[in-house]
């Protein structure tokens, strides 16, 4: 009923324009790399405040939406992520688009956005009081148990060569270390560079190794075979196996990705490379992934949008803004005088409502934006291979430079792109680097603070029934290929 | 190319705005940078005197840079090595930038820019969860002195206020401020999960970000830090409570380095009669600041006192830099 009142105050010319230009605004900053939907909110605030609060929230909820979907575009096509959530895309989506198929991975991962979109602002609407109960619940050992279950999926992004892998996770392992501790305040592995005090920023990395390493690839090889990808093959389209191939994935990666986004300290990475390896573990065909498997862009992209629609329920229950976009949205919230928080519902029932009912019209402003401009971001392809790159070269520093204006950051972001020609030239694989790099730091923090808790009472992993069993997935899902591996040999010796 | 041409017309967007309002401004194009990514404390206030200072007409148009890093010293520095005598160009700072340039052991520190005016003021609460046995401030004291290890503290970044308020009232409770068992966290949010779960013993944060809990009971707020007593908040200060302890998160502005003594009369007249607004005291209110504004000569030799003190604290939690 009140979700009905809702839809009557969001459905308005206005606000349907607001929805629109905020979805194509937050579309259009997730493709560059580096200016992030926050900084596009905090650039308009100012021009919003003249507007009422329901207006600026319906755009502001656009242009997180867009933002979230964005990144795949480029990640998909030209193999650089525009930020870390899309970096999961990328392995399998790039593949896609290889092989022509980038139209379908394009609709696979709007289509995907959309749908788990509709399935977590469904979640807002109904669970968000029981989720945050839970959410609160969710100590340091439960985050550290999360990060090992993710560590242990990570080996799904590793390629042939889990050696190679491994090496790939250390080097963003040790990247992971550098900037100033969290817990005690002291700078580690910044060799006395101010910048690097905050620690490596993840695009930086991610657009460095993927989006340079690649261009730097592609010049290398320009006299002997430059591999050209095919712009179109077949359909732009999904066909009716794309489909069955990719409903359970969208389902599955908004199962994951809303509640860990409804996490204080969830993040969107993390609910990628869950999704990522259950759809792996789940597929039937054993090379399809690796080879431009259309799950693996399905789950991911459903997983990372479900998460953005996760931040909103912390962010409207708690007034806790989990992500640097929620804590821009609550200034915009503050600047009429309201203030998030267990009291919001109560007091400003009205205004929640239609912002919930915004959030599923800026759902549906996205694939109605979305899906008609696939063709024509397919045809980025046909553009000749140098200009191509040059421009992917352009875009990177430029993206990189907005989000930090320093030389040393430039600096930092070509020798990435040295290190991801190198890490290709000698195959080994990128994207284990960018997930130790997200996933290094938090387990890291997240031991410490559990231990510091408890008085360095290791047992304090065992004693919360949350955080043990999920260790002990974490546990199982190491062991079990071994050992299934060793029964199968000792059935064979038997027979 | 796409988001540069909509950044472009963001900003002329505002700009046409501003414009309108003002024609003979008293302060030209200013360009104010947030030592801070978008969304914290310091991007906040910028962009808080962005639109006062716009819609009043005291300034005809501003532009907000944020330049993250290491506590807002590397804002610090670009500000200092690259502004000059331009009075054109504005820095905003605070006590974690202080805390941060002594832990750091920042090569730039704040006597390299001029103060401008200190703005605003946060009162830090001291808050328990609601089902916590721990009532009174004095209570919270005597669970300090008998177990000073197993009083787990929540709070924001390491070396910040909310962590130097910890250790003073671990000193006030008369133990050893290094054995503070203070667990980080990056920004009240977290803390309050924290807090909510009922993971550690108390926390610490600015009085706005936990103030929908407090005033919905899940939280109970024993004192706050800031030296008076404020209107609409039920806690009462520390030194009221008979703890002398007092600690506000205040954030200022600051100038270029050469700025002329013409100019710099100029921005203090500006700021004046901006924190006299309207405009500024309603902004105040709907963000939960409190006022602390000090002009410029007052604010500067607050500044040293303020520098020696927090050094005094962060060593005595092993956090200033060598």
């Amino acid at each position: 009923m009140l979700l009905a009142g809702g839809f009557a105050q969001a459905l308005t010319p206005m606000n349907l324009l607001f929805a629109l230009i905020g979805v194509f605004l937050g579309t259009a900053v997730g493709i560059l790399p580096g200016i992030g939907p926050a900084l596009t909110v905090a650039l308009l605030l100012p021009v919003t405040f003249k507007l009422d609060p329901g207006g600026s929230l319906i755009m502001f909820a656009g242009i997180y939406y867009g933002g979230m979907y964005g990144g795949s575009t480029t990640a998909i096509l030209l193999n650089t992520p525009g930020e870390a959530a899309s970096v999961v895309t990328a392995l399998e989506g790039n593949k896609m688009a290889r092989q022509g198929r980038g139209g379908p991975a394009l609709a696979t991962a709007a289509i995907g956005s959309f749908v788990a979109g509709l399935v977590a602002t469904i979640g807002i609407a109904f669970l968000a009081p029981v989720i945050v109960k839970v959410a609160v619940k969710f100590g340091p050992w439960d985050y550290f148990a999360l990060m090992m279950i993710a560590f242990v999926t990570v080996s799904a992004t590793f390629g042939n060569s889990p050696l190679k892998g491994l090496t790939s996770l250390a080097l963003g392992l040790w990247l992971g270390l550098m900037g100033i501790d969290g817990l005690t305040g002291q700078a580690r592995l910044t060799f006395g560079v101010p910048e690097l005090l905050d620690g490596i920023e993840v695009t930086t990395l991610a657009v460095g190794l993927f989006a340079i390493g690649e261009a730097l690839m592609v010049v290398s090889m320009h006299k002997t075979n430059a591999e050209k990808p095919m712009a179109i093959k077949g359909s732009i389209w999904m066909s009716l196996e794309d489909w069955k191939r990719s409903w359970k994935p969208w389902l599955r990666g908004a199962a994951i990705g809303f509640p860990i986004g409804g996490l204080p300290a969830g993040g969107a990475e993390v609910p990628t490379f869950l999704s990522y390896n259950l759809e792996r573990k789940l597929c039937r065909d054993k090379n399809a992934f690796g080879n431009g498997a259309i799950e693996g862009v399905a789950g991911p992209e459903a997983a990372n949008n479900a998460s953005a629609a996760g931040t909103m329920v912390p962010l409207l229950t708690l007034g806790l803004p989990t992500s640097a976009t929620a804590a821009v949205m609550l200034a915009g919230f503050q600047q009429y005088n309201i203030q998030p928080g267990p009291l919001l519902f109560v007091q400003h029932a009205q205004l929640v409502w239609t912002l919930i009912a915004s959030l599923f019209i800026a759902n549906a402003m996205l694939l109605v934006l979305n899906l008609p401009m696939i063709g024509l971001w397919v045809r980025l392809l046909k553009i000749p291979t140098p200009w191509l790159y040059a421009g992917i070269l352009v875009f990177a520093a430029m993206g990189t430079i907005a989000a930090n204006p320093s030389v040393v950051e430039l600096i930092i972001l070509v020798l990435f792109g040295i290190a991801g020609f190198l890490m290709r030239r000698y195959d080994y694989p990128v994207a284990p680097a960018v997930v130790g790099l997200i996933l290094g730091p938090m387990a890291d923090l997240q031991l410490r603070r559990a231990l510091q808790i408890s008085l360095g009472d290791p047992m304090v992993f065992l004693n919360h029934w949350s955080s043990a069993t999920m260790l002990a997935i974490a546990f199982i899902a190491l062991v079990a290929p071994f050992v299934f591996k060793g029964l199968s040999r000792f059935q064979a010796e038997e027979d | 190319m796409f988001a540069k041409l909509i950044g472009c017309g963001v900003a002329a967007l505002c700009l046409s705005m501003s414009n309108a309002v003002a024609q003979d401004a008293k302060l030209g194009e200013l360009s104010i940078i947030a030592p801070a990514g978008a969304g914290g404390g310091w991007d906040s206030a910028a962009r808080a005197i962005q639109q006062v200072m716009t819609e009043t007409g005291i300034a005809r148009s501003i532009q907000v840079l944020n330049v993250p890093g290491a506590g807002g010293t590397v804002g610090l520095a670009q500000f200092a090595t690259g502004a000059g005598s331009d009075a054109n160009q504005l820095l905003v700072g605070g006590i974690t930038m202080v805390g941060a340039i002594i832990s750091n052991n920042a090569p730039v520190k704040l006597d390299a820019v001029k103060p401008l005016a200190r703005l605003t003021g946060d009162p830090l609460a001291v808050v328990v969860p609601a089902s916590s046995d721990i009532k009174t401030i004095d209570d919270l004291l005597g669970k300090i002195k008998s177990d000073v290890a197993g009083t787990v503290w929540a709070g924001g970044s390491a070396g910040g206020a909310d962590h130097m308020l910890a250790a003073l009232l671990t000193e006030a409770a008369g133990e050893d401020p290094s054995k503070v068992n203070y667990v980080a966290f990056s920004g009240g949010g977290e803390a309050l999960a924290a807090m909510l779960g009922g993971q550690v013993v108390a926390g610490i944060s600015g009085y706005g970000e936990w103030q929908g809990q407090i005033e919905s009971g899940d939280l109970r707020a024993l004192a706050i830090s800031y030296p008076e007593p404020i209107e609409g908040i039920d806690a009462q200060p520390l030194k009221a409570q008979g703890v002398d302890v007092e600690l506000v998160n205040w954030r200022g502005i600051f100038a270029a380095p050469q700025v002329s003594d013409e100019d710099m009369a100029k921005l203090t007249a500006a700021f004046d009669e901006m924190v006299k607004s309207d405009k500024w005291q309603e902004l105040l209110k709907a963000r939960g600041w409190a006022d602390y504004y000090l002009p410029a000569d007052e604010f500067a030799s607050f500044l040293t006192e303020e520098t020696q003190r927090i050094e005094g604290i962060l060593t005595s939690v092993g956090l200033a830099g060598k």
